[in-house]
């Protein structure tokens, strides 16, 4: 394969790159006031970056670049385009939130960019080496947006909790990585699996779990999901935002791959892990959340319950199921999307936020169209028709009783009603109740249309997607399977 | 392809629902009333082109919108019948928010008018996960409904009511699925035929059965049923009483009869033991209550109750007299309900104790009430009557001891709702303000005659309304057929004596000796 060809299947991770680069240079030779500008390029560049996506899509098996290091399939591809629609939204809704504390900066599209850039990598690595790159690229800009409000002593803590914990589980997935190398010989997927074919031992069994073990901790699956609560609070929200969007996307794509493609020979090992990790997210975040006052730490919570729906597609270890984990990972872009910018706009006339319950109460009087788009948001997280957010549940579930796993259906889906009420409690608050605090502020245009947009696609609307995110998904599902 | 008259009425009201949110009180009343009056008119129209005797489903419509599940409606004569109750109560539950409801009225109206939709498409939809989207949504604004302009403990019951049902539909959801992968398509009538593995069917029919319980509601997860009617706001408790609870009846008609019938006939004596508790458990607690909202609530849990044996019965009759029981208490309880909210409006009390000796000074109002009362009691020439005793007849061929169990809990039926006229209409007028109250106005009066009028029609010519069910009840009864239980009241033939009765034993034989 020429190295031409190998550059233009690269071609989005590239030009992010080069854009990052030269922003960054921007950023160092010029005012703070440039930041606006700097922030309007990098949403240029990544609109780029998702048409040439877009472009690459032929619903065929796809390519490979550089000798098996890349892949360029339908599966990266689906989850590129939403890693790229995530990471445009939470851009569009930094400056101003920012903006307001005075110390918004050039390094914050400049770092999201490259965080973009490692995100797509890690989607469409198809060597360990890649990943970890990729994995690297995407952790280190994540630490440092953690702690971007850098006078708000929280914002630090979450950073530093998040780069120590983070740290952790890297090492933990080199461990596995090297486990791996060392009982395989090999770094390539396709590889991998054809070692292990026949050929399975404990020790690579090890391996197996370190590295599943590492990928937990970065899509937060319980049991290693306490750093989410706190990371989610303390980072400024628009962060939070992203956190809860684009790197789960890419995290939980990662995943899918890492299982069906160089450990899909061994299903049966990695299962049970699985499982138990999707039930135990779907009980816990949905326990964790009910004694919260704090919106953001909920909304973590709800992130956590989010993933355990996603495993139970994984679990399956099906096409279907695959296709249900890229549709429920879609429908939850938007979903935490719209749930996070609403947030951002809840604040007082000085700019604080309201970040509790309290300070919701009677919003619906008080802002009535942010408590209606508040509401779809929570019924949609809920999984209650017709939201679109039913869609997602309704599909994992599917696949996980086309595989004959209906105890494991049955279980998660009745411990999603325990989520329910959280987030029924969202609404009681804001609709049910009397309003105590002032109302919220007026917010920017940029919020309100990202918002819109979100509750448009989780809207029943949502609904006609189907058939074609349906199709979306079984390529994407196919991309993967065909190795098997 | 045929004027698309189902989704017409699903239209009507949606469009209704939004424009609502953005308009004021007064037009979003107006809206409301209009849109509902149309689906009424809607409503008839269906009924009068309905062809008895014809198709089985009829007004069917097909359009693949979505992955998976397609937007299919089409209605038999039971949903048609079903549909007609909807449509009837829902301008009269607008009327009776007329007043009552200040504030916030556009969403108000807008939650009512989604409920409509969600009603109507539950009864319509010819597709399972349609069938499932629609009777699931309908949590949404009831919730709301409950919780913003319920009573003052109406934070616990929406969330009482919310988590119940939805707890009981998660689980239908996983057996759909494993339903439409056995049988490759989510096209009701077709699985309505297709027989699944005997030993599937039990888990099957549980998966239903904790969905279609709760919302029916069977003893013992009734419970959110009081709480929900009591804190619901009039025209929530009339909607929740006259059609939400037909969900449930409606889904055993549906899916749980034809779709597993060897494990209804093997559960049946669940149904029936869970029944009888309730009718007599339910008809003792109402008896003591001082709320009238509760007594009225737990009336409807015994009488639900009814319904599920005399469907479990698997014959015509009982069928039949399930189906009309259900459309004779959405009218009547609705109606009771309203009498409730009337005396409400005025008193803003549901004491029963706060009221006495209605009839001297709300002499029409206190007829209405008797008439409910009495059809609520079963009293001849009302619709409860026609119900009741087709679904004991049905009942009483497969088990008298079942039929007795009832037939007491009718007894007691008589005696709660005797002793609540009692106590509110007759005897001295003890409280002054009770004493002041004025007679029905003329929005009282257009609420409570349309329900009054449908309720002896019911009651005096029911064939109106049991000759468009009485195909689709055949042809479920065939579907039964083959494990419909013996009856243990038939006659047992035995083995002929040799001789006949006044044989003496004798010479020839024991004849005496000559």
């Amino acid at each position: 394969m020429s190295y031409a060809t190998s550059l233009y299947l690269t071609g989005a991770e590239i030009g992010l790159s080069v854009a990052g680069l030269i922003l960054l240079l921007v950023t160092a030779w010029t005012s703070r006031d440039a930041a606006r500008g700097i922030t309007i390029a990098a949403v240029a560049a990544l609109v780029g970056a998702l048409v040439f996506s877009v472009s690459l899509f032929d619903g065929g098996v796809g390519a490979t670049a550089f000798d098996g290091l890349f892949r360029v399939d339908a599966f990266s591809l689906f989850a590129k385009v939403l890693i790229f629609i995530a990471t445009i939204a939470c851009l569009m809704v930094a400056p101003h939130y920012f903006g307001e504390r005075g110390d918004y900066r050039g390094e914050y599209p400049v770092l999201l960019l490259f965080n973009a850039v490692g995100m797509s990598m890690m989607v469409s690595a198809t060597d360990l080496l890649t990943l970890y790159v990729g994995l690297e690229m995407s952790s280190l800009s994540s630490y440092v947006l953690a702690s971007f409000a850098r006078r708000d002593d929280r914002s630090s803590e979450a950073g530093l909790k998040y780069f120590i914990l983070g740290g952790l589980a890297s090492g933990i997935i080199l461990y596995g990585i090297s486990l791996v190398y060392g009982f395989t010989g090999a770094t390539g997927y396709e590889a991998i699996r054809i070692a292990f074919d026949g050929n399975f031992s404990t020790g690579a069994l090890f391996g197996v779990v370190f590295v599943l073990a590492g990928f937990a901790f970065k899509i937060a699956a319980v049991p290693f999901h306490m750093w989410t609560p706190d990371v989610y609070e303390g980072a400024p929200t628009p962060v939070t935002a992203f956190f809860a969007s684009a790197p789960k996307v890419a995290a939980v794509s990662m995943l899918v791959r890492m299982a069906i493609v160089p450990f899909g020979g061994e299903v049966a090992a990695w299962q049970q892990i699985v499982i138990f990790a999707a039930l135990a997210s779907i009980v816990v975040g949905a326990l964790g959340a009910i004694g919260q006052q704090n919106l953001k730490r909920l909304l973590a919570y709800s992130s956590i319950n989010n993933v355990g729906f996603i495993l139970i597609g994984l679990a399956a270890a099906t096409p279907e199921g695959v296709a249900g984990v890229m549709v429920y990972l879609a429908i939850y872009v938007f979903m935490t999307i719209g749930s996070f910018v609403a947030l951002l706009m809840l604040r007082d006339e000085q700019g604080n936020a309201l970040s509790t319950f309290d300070d919701i109460s009677g919003l619906s009087t008080t802002s009535p169209a942010l408590a209606w788009c508040l509401l779809a948001l929570m019924f949609s997280l809920a999984g209650i028709p017709p939201l679109f957010g039913f869609w997602g549940k309704f599909v994992v579930f599917q696949a996980a009783v086309q595989a004959d796993m209906i105890q494991l259906a049955a279980i998660g889906i009745a411990a999603s009603v325990i989520g329910a009420f959280y987030y029924i409690k969202f609404i009681k608050v804001m609709f049910f109740d009397e309003p105590k605090g002032a109302a919220p502020a007026k917010a920017p245009t940029s919020h309100w249309v990202v918002l819109g947009l979100s509750v448009l696609v989780i809207s029943p609307l949502g609904y006609f997607l189907t058939p074609w995110l349906g199709d979306i998904a079984a390529a994407a599902a196919q991309a993967l399977f065909q190795f098997a | 392809m045929e004027f698309p008259i189902l989704s017409l009425m699903l239209a009507v009201p949606l469009v209704g629902a939004i424009a609502c949110l953005f308009l004021n009180a007064g037009s979003a009343r107006m809206v409301a009333l209009f849109a509902t009056l149309f689906n009424l008119a809607l409503g008839i129209l269906l009924w009068i082109n309905y062809d008895i005797g014809g198709a089985q489903w009829q007004f069917t419509e097909r359009a693949e919108l979505f992955a998976v599940f397609s937007y299919a409606l089409g209605i038999d004569g039971i949903a048609l019948m079903l549909i007609m109750l909807s449509v009837f109560l829902m301008p009269i539950c607008i009327l009776a928010s007329w007043d009552s409801i200040t504030k916030r009225v556009g969403e108000y109206m807008a939650a009512f008018l989604l409920m409509e939709v969600l009603m109507i498409g539950v009864f319509a939809a010819q597709d399972l996960f349609l069938f499932y989207i629609f009777f699931e949504a309908g949590l949404i604004p009831m919730y709301l409904i409950i919780g913003v302009w319920g009573g003052d403990n109406r934070i616990y019951a929406s969330y009482k009511f919310f988590l119940y049902t939805l707890l009981g539909s998660v689980l239908m959801l996983i057996a759909m699925f494993w339903m439409v992968n056995e049988a490759g398509t989510t096209d009701i009538p077709t699985l309505m035929q297709y027989d699944f593995p005997v030993g599937a069917q039990f888990w099957l029919w549980l998966a239903f059965f904790a969905s279609f319980a709760v919302k029916m509601p069977m003893w013992p997860v009734h419970t959110w049923l009081p709480d929900a009617h009591v804190q619901a706001p009039t025209a929530g408790s009339v909607i929740l009483a006259g059609v939400l609870l037909k969900l449930g009846g409606y889904g055993f008609i549906r899916f749980s009869l034809p779709m597993f019938p060897d494990a209804s006939a093997d559960l049946a004596w669940l149904v029936f033991a869970l029944s009888m508790v309730a009718v007599i458990y339910t008809s003792l607690v109402a008896l003591v209550q001082s709320d009238m909202k509760k007594l009225i609530a737990y009336s409807s849990v015994a009488h639900m109750a009814i319904v599920t044996v005399g469907l479990f019965a698997f014959n015509v009759q009982g069928i039949e007299g399930a189906m009309m029981v259900m459309l004779g208490h959405g009218l009547v309880s609705g109606a009771l309900f309203l009498c409730v909210g009337v005396i409400y409006d005025r008193l803003h009390t549901r004491e029963i104790a706060r009221y006495g000796g209605l009839s001297i000074n709300m002499p029409k109002y206190a007829l209405f009430f008797l008439l409910f009362t009495m059809a609520s009691i079963g009293l001849p020439g009302t619709s409860n009557f026609v119900g009741e005793f087709l679904a004991l007849a049905g009942i009483y061929k497969v088990s008298t001891f079942v039929t007795l169990v009832c037939t007491t809990g009718i007894i007691l039926g008589a005696a709660y709702m005797l002793y609540l006229y009692r106590r509110v209409a007759f005897g001295e007028q003890v409280n002054a303000d009770a004493a002041r109250m004025p007679d029905l106005n003329a929005r009282e009066w257009a609420m409570l005659a349309p329900i009054a009028a449908a309720v002896l029609w019911m009651g005096v010519y029911p064939e109106s309304f049991l000759a468009p069910m009485r195909q689709d009840i055949a042809a479920l009864e065939a579907r039964l057929a083959s494990v419909t239980p013996q009856y243990d009241s038939a006659l047992k033939v035995g083995t002929p004596k040799e001789h006949n009765a006044n044989f003496i034993a004798g010479e020839h034989g024991f004849e005496g000796e000559h």
